[in-house]
């Protein structure tokens, strides 16, 4: 397929692999920030092929991982109303919360719903004046423009029957709590492609200068990973700690300017919580005060929920490269893809997903 | 998931030999011989799609999950549980269909039965269909007959179904219409049989969970492992296209007109002959071995030399954000 096969070639790819290879002088220990990043990975095997020049830890950037528990059971709550149409990018619907997750809600008559755009949530705002129609607004700097978008347009159409549920999260405060850990053990970065596209990578240049680590902005197809990769290697023999730019039929350094200003103008920066990590002190995005009629949390008043995560879930220490999944007590055991405590094990391309499907090819292969 | 209802609701009650094996079909003794008996309930919205209709998928499914068992498809019956409503013109056009199909794959609808429910009960309408085949001497292929060694067949693109339905449910338009592969599987199965025989091992229709789910149900009840190559399976670029876009794997979208063959490796030059010299099967390929190890598991590897498994999925594929 034009504009995707180019990336994809085997033979380049094996090419680039020996490249890293031999660019390698000793083990070094990259992170990849975004899940797409780690979708192609696990898919490609590039873990695999590449274990004795780098370990590839998964990093934060999976918006359904991250989403905490307490903003899943408001989801719930708000699913369940039968004056609610709750409106979710597919995969948050298997996301488990406190007691059950969306699919469970809808399969006793809630109205849930799968949209692709939000503003497929306005267009059913519009259709239905007599329900709400919640938005569940997840996600990192790539899908905040959209998420902007429907709010902007909702407020243009005057709608009262449309809100969002806002768990946003921006990319480099977790970057800068995972470097800040004393226990940190990532070297160098992978930076998220896309939100980079909309931000731009100024904002990673004061973390590369005072970390002293290279932060490659990198695309997601197998050879812009790998080229990433390898841009990342090369710094790191070579000393140097700068921001590169990989993705560069996409990326520029200064973002998309428009979209910033319509994200900036619909939503201000506030302190998140992300799950299994804990609140990180101006990590996200919540809508501004003039558009607080659209706040679901405000509307339907939603500060009651609160929600403790599952101790034995230890996807936190999974998510900063802390402990690889495998050493997490419930892993396997408690937690499997059937029946998930923590979100990286519900997608599968979640670290702990891709590892129970690893391990178990593994002992099996005697390996 | 439908897994687990089984083994924790049904199996439990109902179980015996010919159900345990969790066949598309059983094969049963009768009287002076053995025949085949399957039955598929169908549930599908929008009724009609681009290349069919629920009608045409009420035939096929039955006929093919007959045909997955050596068998050469003989009589159906029909059950309808029409929604109050339902436009007479789409009931004609869908019983035409059935009509039609059925005389093409050369079977009788011999039973049947409708019951009208009250608006909002259905989608429109559901079908029952289960048919009853014939068996042939030195034909047995199983769900369980997988061996080391063996190669494994696709007999077309994968993924047409699936994405032709989700293109219409949720109004996406591609530059090339994806239409449903909808088709009667039974005549690639007689032409195995005469040309290939006992080299025939495991058949399987790639339905529901696509052809990674009918690859692990060989594995898993065969008790072998299976490897892959990738992009040695037919994907058409539209599909491909709408698959990228959604965030989906192909290997996990429903087909209705694909199946997998495992057979020995010295006859799959053969098997590859007999297929792609029928219309269904133009585009079959030799898309991986059976192997001794990991057995249970389809293990892909990839162009880059990595590998990785190709797992059930605990539900229907979601569509991904990022």
């Amino acid at each position: 397929m034009k504009y995707l096969s180019e990336y994809r070639d085997p033979a380049l790819a094996r090419a680039l692999v020996e490249r890293i290879r031999r660019t390698a002088t000793r083990r070094w220990t990259l992170m990849e920030v975004c899940g797409g990043q780690t979708h192609t990975i696990v898919k490609q095997g590039i873990n695999d092929v590449l274990s004795d020049a780098v370990e590839m830890i998964h990093g934060p950037g999976c918006p359904v991982c991250v989403t905490p528990l307490e903003q899943i059971d408001r989801a719930l709550h708000l699913a369940s109303r039968a004056d609610v149409i709750f409106t979710s990018f597919g995969d948050m619907l298997r996301v488990p919360g406190s007691e059950c997750d969306l699919f469970q809600v809808k399969s006793r008559g809630g109205n849930v719903r799968i949209v692709y755009s939000p503003l497929d949530a306005v267009e059913l705002a519009r259709k239905h004046p007599d329900k709400e129609v919640v938005f569940f607004a997840v996600g990192f700097e790539t899908t905040a423009p959209a998420n902007a978008m429907a709010v902007w347009r909702a407020r243009e159409l005057d709608l009262d029957n449309f809100s969002i549920l806002v768990s946003h999260v921006t990319v480099p405060p977790a970057m800068e709590a995972i470097l800040r850990a004393p226990d940190n053990r990532v070297q160098g970065f992978l930076a998220a492609g896309h939100v980079c596209t909309v931000m731009g990578w100024t904002e990673y240049e004061p973390l590369a200068e005072k970390y002293q680590v290279p932060i490659v902005v990198t695309g997601f197809e197998p050879l812009d990973i790998l080229e990433g990769i390898w841009m990342a290697v090369r710094q790191l023999e070579e000393g140097r700690h700068e921001v590169e730019n990989q993705y560069v039929r996409s990326v520029r350094r200064e973002g998309n300017e428009p979209a910033q200003n319509l994200v900036n103008r619909v939503f201000r920066i506030v302190d998140r919580g992300w799950r299994g990590i804990g609140v990180i002190p101006a990590s996200g995005l919540g809508l501004r005060p003039e558009f607080a009629p659209f706040d679901a949390e405000l509307k339907f008043a939603l500060d009651f929920i609160r929600a403790e995560e599952p101790e034995e879930c230890r996807a936190g220490d999974v998510l900063r490269g802390r402990i690889k999944p495998f050493q997490c007590a419930a892993f396997g055991k408690a937690c499997t893809p059937e029946s998930p405590l923590g979100a990286p094990m519900v997608s599968a391309e979640g670290a702990c997903a891709a590892y129970y499907n690893f391990g178990r090819f593994r002992q099996m292969a005697g390996c | 998931m439908s897994a687990q209802l089984l083994r924790d609701h049904f199996l439990p009650r109902f179980g015996n030999a010919h159900l345990d094996s969790l066949g598309d079909g059983a094969v049963v003794p009768v009287e002076g011989g053995e025949i085949v008996m399957s039955t598929d309930t169908f549930v599908v919205s929008p009724l009609e799609f681009p290349g069919g209709n629920i009608g045409h998928l009420a035939v096929h499914g039955t006929v093919n999950d007959l045909a997955m068992m050596g068998a050469t498809p003989r009589y159906l019956s029909a059950g309808f549980v029409l929604e109050e409503g339902l436009p007479f013109d789409v009931l004609d056009r869908i019983l035409d269909a059935m009509a039609e199909c059925a005389e093409a794959a050369g079977v009788t609808v011999v039973a049947g039965d409708t019951k009208v429910v009250d608006r909002g009960k259905t989608d429109g309408m559901f079908v029952n269909t289960t048919g009853v085949g014939i068996l042939h001497d030195g034909f047995r292929p199983r769900p369980d007959g997988a061996r080391p060694g063996d190669a494994v067949v696709v007999s077309g693109p994968l993924g047409r179904h699936g994405m032709a339905i989700m293109a219409v449910r949720e109004g996406f338009s591609f530059d090339s219409e994806i239409v449903s592969d909808t088709t009667d599987l039974a005549p690639l199965v007689g032409a195995l049989r005469e040309r290939v025989g006992d080299g025939v091992h495991a058949l399987r229709d790639a339905t529901r969970g696509g052809l990674a789910s009918a690859l692990n149900e060989i594995a898993a009840a065969s008790g072998v492992g299976v490897t892959l190559e990738d992009g040695a399976a037919p994907v058409p670029d539209a599909v491909q296209a709408a698959c990228e876009m959604l965030g989906l794997d192909p290997f996990y979208v429903a087909n209705e007109g694909v199946l997998v063959a495992f057979v020995a490796p010295e006859a799959a030059g053969e098997v590859l002959d007999v297929l792609t010299a029928t219309p269904q099967g133009a585009e079959a390929r030799v898309v991986g071995r059976v192997v001794d190890e990991h057995p249970g598991m389809v293990v892909l590897r990839t162009g880059l030399g990595g590998t990785r498994v190709v797992d059930l999925l605990p539900g229907d594929q979601l569509p991904r954000i990022c």
